[in-house]
């Protein structure tokens, strides 16, 4: 399975933890409950479903997951095309 | 299924299914509205008790769709914000955070998601497992019979939120007590207001004594009173109204969870044997029984601009209720949604709601359900009804919260 991008939009996020519940080791909330991502936002692999069931779970909407444009990888936050 | 396409609601006075129902079995929903989503679909037209005609969603996927929708408004300040009973408009009148929209909402909700993440539930699960064990080996050292509701879910979610809001150990019993009079059986409507009154004071003075300390605890309050009260970013009745809203919401709800998935896996040997085989999956089963037992029955909106979902086009004014036990059993997104299976893997469910308002407690919720179920059926390996199933007394459709008075155990 190719990369994934994952966005968190930390405006969005109501910090109901669905994310950490997912992927503890992908996900955090910071010490406002809000989420952080323990990565550079680019997984593949085994991990890309789960990011995708976290993205389903969350209740806000906050997180987004694109393909990941060809291995370049730039900086997180930024949605890939 | 094809049904009409349906457009807007009229103040007509042609017949239409209520809402909500009463269900007939504590554990499922009830039978009218699976019948309405296989004859007209998940989104149908139904009457309010008060003969307002309304919208009812019982379909995951549109439930989902809406619920994210920030066109469909939780503003209970609109006069026309419609109600599913008496109760529930009184309280709508009363309160803080459930019945705004953003960025209202956000803001009051911003200031308490720290003290509700997975962090700080896991910090508070020692102490809920502590009092599940003291709890449980009460009922074991008074001997049979023994009431759930009273016993064990009651008191325990009472001592979740004394520990969230930073209620002192010596004033539990009050709380506990008072916190208990709201919700019992056995007393009348004038009571609980009474004890609403006397949790309101109690509130009142232990914010004003958490003013006074120097070194602030670790409860919720004690951060809202030294950081958002002291910098004058929320009034003194802004912190008050956050403790009664969440000690109502957490409070009920928890118990009835705590109480009818006991009763349910009582009805249910083989789930039963399941729950007992493997305690490292109670998380799991845990939430099954979310899903399953679905106890917020009613989330209520209106829609502050037309929305268009599938076929159906709400207009703008139009009551918006969503029935979650009857979304959480949708065929389109749970397999034999009817069947208690705790292995399934039901983290999709929308028992605790979906969008902004989704319940700020849950990581709590599911901690308590845990440490309340493993430890009642690990330590009480004999336990079962003390009464026939059948007489245990369902609370009726207007309640908030679904659920049982009582449930009366033997072992």
């Amino acid at each position: 399975m190719s990369a994934v991008r994952i966005v968190a939009d930390t405006g969005r996020c109501i910090g109901a933890g669905q994310c950490v519940l997912t992927a503890a080791d992908l996900f955090d909330q910071d010490e406002n409950g809000i989420v952080e991502l323990l990565t550079d936002g680019v997984v593949s692999g085994d991990d890309v479903a789960r990011v995708r069931e976290a993205e389903h779970l969350c209740p806000a909407a906050a997180l987004t997951v694109a393909p990941d444009t060809d291995g370049t990888t730039g900086p997180p936050g930024q949605q890939g095309a | 299924m094809s049904h009409p396409s349906a457009v807007g609601l009229t103040n007509g006075t042609e017949p239409l299914p209520d809402f909500p129902q009463l269900r007939q079995c504590p554990y499922q929903p009830p039978p009218g509205y699976r019948e309405l989503r296989e004859n007209q679909g998940p989104v149908v037209r139904a009457r309010l008790y008060d003969g307002r005609p309304t919208w009812v969603v019982l379909g995951h996927a549109q439930a989902r769709e809406l619920l994210i929708d920030p066109r469909l408004s939780s503003d209970w300040s609109r006069p026309d914000f419609p109600s599913p009973s008496p109760r529930r408009k009184a309280i709508q009148k009363a309160t803080i955070l459930v019945g705004m929209d953003p960025p209202e909402h956000s803001a009051y909700r911003r200031r308490l998601i720290s003290a509700f993440s997975v962090r700080r539930t896991r910090e508070l699960s020692v102490s809920i497992q502590r009092r599940a064990d003291e709890l449980v080996e009460a009922m074991l050292e008074k001997g049979p019979p023994a009431d759930i509701l009273g016993g064990l879910a009651l008191p325990l979610s009472s001592h979740t939120i004394c520990r969230i809001l930073g209620v002192p150990y010596e004033d539990h019993d009050y709380f506990e007590e008072q916190s208990a009079l709201l919700v019992s059986p056995q007393v009348t409507e004038d009571d609980a207001t009474q004890a609403l009154m006397n949790l309101r004071t109690y509130l009142t003075t232990l914010v004003d004594r958490k003013e006074k300390e120097a070194e602030p605890g670790d409860g919720l309050l004690d951060t809202l009173v030294s950081e958002d009260l002291a910098d004058g970013s929320l009034s003194r009745d802004d912190v008050i109204r956050l403790g009664i809203i969440l000690l109502m919401a957490g409070h009920e709800t928890t118990a009835s969870m705590i109480t009818l998935s006991t009763f349910t896996l009582l009805q249910n040997p083989a789930q039963l044997a399941v729950f007992r085989a493997d305690p490292g999956k109670a998380a799991l089963a845990v939430e099954e029984l979310l899903r399953y037992l679905s106890i917020g029955d009613v989330a209520m909106r209106i829609a502050a601009a037309d929305i268009t979902v599938g076929d159906v086009t709400i207009r703008e004014g139009d009551s918006v209720m969503l029935s979650t036990s009857e979304i959480n059993r949708d065929p389109a997104a749970f397999e034999d949604a009817d069947v208690l299976d705790l292995e399934r893997g039901a983290r999709h469910h929308l028992g605790f709601g979906y969008g902004v308002h989704q319940c700020i407690g849950q990581n709590l919720a599911r901690a308590e359900m845990e440490s309340a179920l493993t430890t009642l059926f690990t330590r009480i390996p004999g336990l079962r009804l003390a009464v026939p199933a059948e007489q245990v007394e369902i609370k009726p459709a207007q309640s908030g919260v679904q659920g049982i008075y009582e449930l009366p155990v033997a072992w």
